[in-house]
C-alpha cells in the first residue's frame, strides 16, 4: 500500500502494515495472503483519520482540548469527549477521504444495495487488551448502504473521544500525537452457525487439542455470550472429537429488516441439534492448522459458516494467557533415557 | 484427607452359592479367601476371565501368576510391587497386589532393577530374538508329544530295544510334560511384559502431561506396529480369498455354507480344488492356531478347531477382490501415517529438552512393541491351543475307559485331579482290573457342571476389601488398567445416566448407527451381515475378517488399550469396549448407536427413526 492512502483492500495488506492499518486489519490482510477464505474489505487507513483530524484542528483545536485534561475531573473529560464525538461525527469530511469510502464501498458491494457490510474499529496499539481497556472495539453489523457506512465509520474514530479513552490516555500520559484509529469494512457474512476456535485449549494450555465453540446465527451472540454456545474440543492432529457439550440454544442473531441485527427466539430441535457438523468441524480444524502454521503460534480465531455452508475467517489473534507463561520441560533431562522409566516403575516420587 | 467413601464388601461376607459348596471347596487351599484377607484390596479379574472357571481352567490363572510374580518380584526386581496373589470364589478369580511400601526396601530393589531391567532395554532386540526362538523350540516339543494311549499288549520293541519303560508311564510323562510346558510358557510370557508396557507407559505418561487432553488412541497410535503377528492371520484369509478367485473356485464360498460340504466338493472338483486345499493347509499351520477367544478358556477354541470363523470372512473378501476393491493391509500407508503423527506431536512440543526426551522415550516404546503385540500369537494362541488340545486327548482317553461322557468333561478336574485320575488308568491299565475312576468321577462332574452353571447366574462384586489410598502396583495398573479414580468410579454409580445408555472405552473414533447382533461365542459369527453392528461379549482381534462386514463393535469387556481397541483403529472401525454389560441389555437385532469416540452406546429401539438430514 502506499502510506498515505485513505482506504487499502485486504489483498495488499501484510500484519506489518498494522500501524496504518490497525490489527484486525493488518490480521485479515495476513490471513487473505495465506490463501484463508476471509469476507473480502477494505480497511479505511490512519492516513484517513489523520487528514479528517487536521480538518478538525484547522476549524476548532482537537487535541490541544485533551492534554491538559485531568483524568480524575471525570466532569470535565466527560464534557470534552461530548464535544469531540460531536464534531467527529457532524463534521464534514475532508473529499477525497468520504470519496475514497464511497468508491471502495462500491467496489466492494457492486453497487448492489442489498450487500451489507460490517463496520469495526481496528486499534492500532499492540496490545489487544489494552484496546479494548480504552473502548476502542466498536463493531456494527449489517450495515446496509454507502452513506450508513460513512457514519459507522465516524463512529469508530469517535470512539477515541469516549470517556473511557480519554480517560485511560491521560492516566497512562499517552500523547495525543500518537493516537490513530483505522476501521475495517467488510462484507458481511449472514452466517448460518458461527463462533469461536482456540488452537490450544484454554482451560489446559495443552497445544494437541483444538476446542470450538458455535451457536447458530451471526457469532456476535457467542462473543457477546448471549447464547451459550456448543462445545467441541478436538484432537489437533488426528481430529478425534473427544468433547461435544451441545448447549440449549434458546437464540440466534440475525439481521434486522432495516440493517443492524436482532435477536430471533429459537423453538424446537434447532435448539437442541449441534450448530455444526462433523465435517465442519473438521474443515474448522484444517484452517486452524494452517493458520497456526502460518503465525508460528496458537490462535484464537472467530469465524462463521454461511447459508451455503462455507467457511469463512473474520479474525485470527495470537493466543495470550498460556502464551505468556514460560514453558518449562515437562520431563528432567536425564542422561541415562532409561531412567525415565522410573516414572513407571519407581512408585509415587 | 478425603471423604471417607462407600467401600466394597469384605471377602468375608461373599458367600459360596448355596449348593456349590462341594465344587467351590476344589480349588486349591491356596486359592480360598482366609480371614486376614478382609484387611487387604482384591479386585475382580473380569478382564482374563469374565465367566466362572472351570476347575482345569484355573490352571491358567494359576500358571500365570506362578511366572508373573516370578519376575516382578525376584528376577526384574521391580521396586514398589511384588506378585499378584489370586483368590477364587463361585468360580471367579479374585486378583490382590502386594505392594513394597518400606523405603529402604524401595531403594535397594531400585538398584537391583536398574541392573536388571535396563540390561533387557539394552538388549531387547537380541533377547527377543532369542525369545522367539525358545518359544518355538518350545512350541515343537509340544507338538512332538504323542496321543496318550493304552495298547493290550505292549508293543514287542519295548522288551527287543529293551526299553524298561512300559506304555503307562508314557501317560505320566506326557501329561507332567505339557503341565511342565504350560508353564515354561507362562515365565516366558513375562520375560518381557512388565518391561515392555512400562517402555510403553513411560511414554504415554509423558505424552499425558505434555499434552494433558491427548486421547489414548492418539498415543497409541503413534506406538503402535505394522509387523505383528496378530495381523498375519487375517493376511491369510485374504490370501485365501485371492488364491480362490485366481484358481476360479471362489464360487465354492457363499454365506451360510457347510464348511465340511465345501472342504468335500473341492477336493472333488480337480486340480484348482485341490490346490486351493493345499493352500489352505499351508494358511493353517502355523498361522490359524489363532485362539478366536483369548485363549485364557478351555472353549476358547481356534480358527485350525473350528474354521467358522475364517470361512465366515471368505464370501466378503471374495466379493470385494472380483469388484476390484483393494482389500491389501496399506502398511507403508500406515507406517507413513504413524510417521507423520510422531512429527506432528513433536513439534508442538515447547523447549529443545522436550523434544529430546520424546525422541528417547518414542524410540524405546517403538523398540519394545513388536514383544507387546506379538508375543500374544505365540503364547496366549499357538501354545494355549496345543495345550488344552493336549488335555482334550486325556480327556478322550478317560471317556474310552468309562471316566465320564464326553471328551470335555475332562476340564471339570482341576489339573491335580486329571493327574490322579491319569494314575488311576496307569494302576489299572497294569493291575489289569477296571479303574476306580468311572464311579467316582460321573457325579463329580455333573455336579461342577450345575455349579459352573449356577455361578453364572450370580453377578459378582467388581473389588473386595480396603480401599487403598493408591495404586503403586505397576502391574495392576498397565495389565488391568485399574487406578485409584477407576475404583472410585465403581463406587459411584451414575444414577443420572440415561437408562438406554451405556459406557465403555473410547477404542476407536466415529459415530455410527445399526442393526445391533449380539453374538455369544464364534458358532454364531456366520449370523452377521453386511452393515450390522456387532455385539459380543469379548472381542479379540482374531475376529479381525470379519471386520469387514460390520460398521461398528461393542464389547462387554477390553480397555482402551486392548489388541481389540487396537485392531478396530487399525479398520477404521469404530468401537467402544469394556460397556460391561452389553450383551445384556441390548437385544439383538435392536437398532443401536455406536459413538466410538466418546465411548457411549445408545439403545435407539425406542426413539422415532431420525431422517437423513
Amino acid at each position: 500500500m502506499t502510506d498515505n492512502a485513505a482506504v487499502s483492500w485486504f489483498a495488499d495488506l501484510r500484519i506489518t502494515d498494522r500501524p496504518t492499518v490497525g490489527g484486525k486489519g493488518a490480521s485479515l490482510g495476513e490471513l487473505t495472503y495465506a490463501g484463508i477464505d476471509v469476507p473480502p474489505g477494505f480497511v479505511v487507513t490512519t492516513a484517513a483519520f489523520e487528514l479528517f483530524l487536521k480538518a478538525l484542528e484547522e476549524r476548532s483545536p482537537v487535541r490541544a482540548l485533551i492534554e491538559p485534561l485531568d483524568e480524575t475531573d471525570l466532569d470535565a473529560v466527560t464534557a470534552v469527549s461530548k464535544t469531540l464525538r460531536q464534531r467527529v461525527v457532524e463534521e464534514p469530511l475532508p473529499q477525497q477521504v468520504e470519496r475514497a469510502i464511497l468508491d471502495a464501498h462500491l467496489a466492494l458491494t457492486g453497487a448492489d444495495m442489498a450487500v451489507p457490510v460490517a463496520v469495526r474499529s481496528s486499534a492500532t496499539t499492540e496490545d489487544a487488551e489494552d484496546a479494548s481497556f480504552a473502548g476502542l472495539q466498536d463493531t456494527f453489523l449489517w450495515v446496509l448502504d454507502a452513506q450508513d457506512t460513512v457514519a459507522r465509520v465516524r463512529e469508530c474514530w469517535g470512539s477515541l473521544y469516549s470517556v473511557e479513552s480519554i480517560t485511560y490516555r491521560r492516566k497512562h500520559g499517552l500523547p495525543e500525537d500518537g493516537v490513530a484509529m483505522a476501521v475495517v469494512v467488510q462484507k458481511m457474512v449472514d452466517a448460518r452457525t458461527a463462533g469461536v476456535m482456540f488452537t490450544r485449549s484454554p482451560t489446559t494450555g495443552d497445544k494437541s487439542v483444538i476446542t470450538i465453540e458455535g451457536a447458530w446465527g451471526l457469532g456476535s451472540a457467542v462473543v457477546s455470550g448471549e447464547v451459550t454456545p456448543d462445545r467441541w474440543v478436538m484432537g489437533k492432529i488426528t481430529g478425534e472429537i473427544s468433547v461435544r457439550d451441545i448447549s440449549e440454544k434458546h437464540i440466534r442473531q440475525v439481521p434486522a429488516p432495516g440493517g443492524g441485527i436482532v435477536d430471533e427466539e429459537l423453538s424446537g430441535d434447532m435448539r437442541t441439534q449441534p450448530s455444526l457438523s462433523d465435517d465442519e468441524l473438521q474443515a474448522l480444524r484444517t484452517v486452524g492448522r494452517k493458520i497456526e502454521r502460518h503465525y508460528g503460534r496458537p490462535q484464537d480465531i472467530e469465524w462463521a459458516i454461511d447459508q451455503e455452508g462455507k467457511l469463512l475467517l473474520l479474525q485470527s489473534r495470537p493466543e495470550t494467557v498460556w502464551s505468556a507463561k514460560a514453558a518449562a520441560p515437562v520431563a528432567p533431562v536425564i542422561d541415562d533415557p532409561l531412567k525415565h522409566v522410573m516414572t513407571i516403575f519407581g512408585g509415587r516420587q | 484427607m478425603s471423604e471417607p467413601i462407600k467401600g466394597f464388601p469384605l471377602p468375608s461376607s461373599l458367600k459360596v452359592v448355596p449348593g456349590t459348596e462341594a465344587a467351590q471347596a476344589a480349588f486349591p487351599y491356596y486359592t480360598q479367601f482366609q480371614p486376614g484377607d478382609d484387611e487387604r484390596f482384591w479386585f475382580y479379574n473380569s478382564m482374563h476371565f469374565p465367566e466362572p472357571m472351570h476347575h482345569f481352567d484355573m490352571i491358567t490363572a494359576e500358571a500365570a501368576y506362578v511366572a508373573l510374580g516370578a519376575f516382578n518380584t525376584r528376577v526384574h526386581v521391580l521396586p514398589t510391587a511384588k506378585g499378584i496373589d489370586h483368590r477364587i470364589i463361585n468360580g471367579r478369580v479374585y486378583i490382590g497386589g502386594v505392594a513394597v511400601t518400606d523405603s529402604d526396601e524401595i531403594q535397594e530393589r531400585v538398584g537391583e532393577f536398574q541392573q536388571r531391567a535396563f540390561y533387557y532395554y539394552e538388549h531387547w532386540e537380541e533377547l527377543y530374538d532369542a525369545w522367539k526362538v525358545k518359544m518355538k523350540a518350545l512350541i515343537a516339543d509340544a507338538q512332538a508329544l504323542p496321543t496318550p494311549s493304552l495298547p493290550k499288549y505292549e508293543p514287542l520293541e519295548t522288551t527287543h530295544t529293551g526299553k524298561g519303560v512300559a506304555a503307562n508311564h508314557a501317560l505320566l510323562d506326557i501329561y507332567q510334560k505339557q503341565i511342565e510346558g504350560y508353564h515354561r510358557m507362562w515365565h516366558h510370557h513375562f520375560e518381557f511384559l512388565l518391561l515392555g508396557y512400562g517402555a510403553y507407559m513411560t511414554f504415554f505418561d509423558f505424552c499425558k502431561k505434555a499434552f494433558p487432553e491427548i486421547s489414548d488412541q492418539a498415543i497409541s497410535r503413534m506406538v503402535a506396529g505394522m509387523e505383528a503377528e496378530i495381523f498375519r492371520p487375517d493376511e491369510e484369509v485374504k490370501r485365501l480369498a485371492r488364491r480362490a478367485v485366481e484358481l476360479g473356485v471362489d464360487a465354492h464360498f457363499t454365506d451360510g455354507m457347510s464348511i465340511e460340504q465345501v472342504l468335500a466338493d473341492l477336493d472333488k472338483v480337480g486340480n484348482a480344488g485341490k490346490e486351493w486345499l493345499g493352500e489352505l493347509e499351508t494358511s493353517r499351520n502355523p498361522w490359524f492356531n489363532v485362539s478366536s477367544g483369548d485363549g485364557f478358556y478351555h472353549y476358547h477354541r481356534s480358527w485350525n478347531d473350528d474354521l467358522s470363523l475364517p470361512f465366515a470372512a471368505l464370501p466378503g473378501y471374495i466379493d470385494k477382490i472380483k469388484a476390484g476393491t483393494n482389500i491389501e493391509r496399506p502398511t507403508g500407508q500406515l507406517i507413513e501415517e504413524r510417521e507423520q503423527l510422531v512429527a506432528d506431536y513433536r513439534e508442538l512440543l515447547d523447549t529443545d529438552e522436550d523434544r529430546a526426551t520424546y525422541d528417547q522415550l518414542i524410540g524405546l516404546a517403538h523398540r519394545v512393541f513388536p514383544y507387546v503385540e506379538g508375543h500374544k500369537f505365540y503364547c496366549e494362541h499357538w501354545y494355549t491351543n496345543l495345550f488344552f488340545n493336549k488335555i482334550r486327548e486325556f480327556g478322550a482317553l478317560l471317556r474310552d475307559n468309562g471316566f465320564w461322557a464326553k471328551e470335555e468333561d475332562v476340564f471339570h478336574l482341576t489339573q491335580y485331579e486329571l493327574e490322579s485320575a491319569i494314575v488311576d488308568l496307569m494302576l489299572s491299565w497294569g493291575i489289569g482290573s477296571p479303574p476306580r475312576g468311572p464311579d467316582h468321577w460321573p457325579a463329580i462332574v455333573a455336579q461342577r457342571k450345575a455349579a459352573i452353571a449356577e455361578w453364572g447366574k450370580h453377578g459378582t462384586p467388581p473389588a473386595l476389601g480396603q480401599v487403598p489410598d493408591a495404586i503403586d502396583d505397576p502391574a495392576i495398573v498397565m495389565l488391568w488398567g485399574i487406578t485409584r479414580e477407576s475404583l472410585d468410579a465403581w463406587l459411584s454409580v451414575d444414577e443420572d445416566a440415561p437408562s438406554n445408555e451405556l459406557k465403555g472405552f473410547a477404542a476407536c473414533q466415529g459415530v455410527v448407527e445399526g442393526p445391533a447382533r449380539v453374538v455369544r461365542s464364534v458358532e454364531e459369527i456366520s449370523r452377521l451381515k453386511q452393515g450390522d453392528i456387532l455385539v459380543c461379549q469379548v472381542t479379540n482381534p482374531t475376529w479381525a475378517p470379519i471386520f469387514q462386514k460390520i460398521v461398528a463393535a461393542v464389547s462387554d469387556i477390553g480397555g482402551s488399550m486392548s489388541h481389540m481397541a487396537i485392531v478396530a483403529r487399525e479398520y477404521g472401525l469404530p468401537a467402544v469396549v469394556g460397556t460391561g454389560s452389553a450383551t445384556q441389555r441390548i437385544k439383538d437385532g435392536q437398532r443401536i448407536r455406536v459413538d466410538g469416540g466418546r465411548g457411549i452406546v445408545t439403545i435407539l429401539e425406542d426413539e422415532p427413526v431420525l431422517e437423513d438430514a
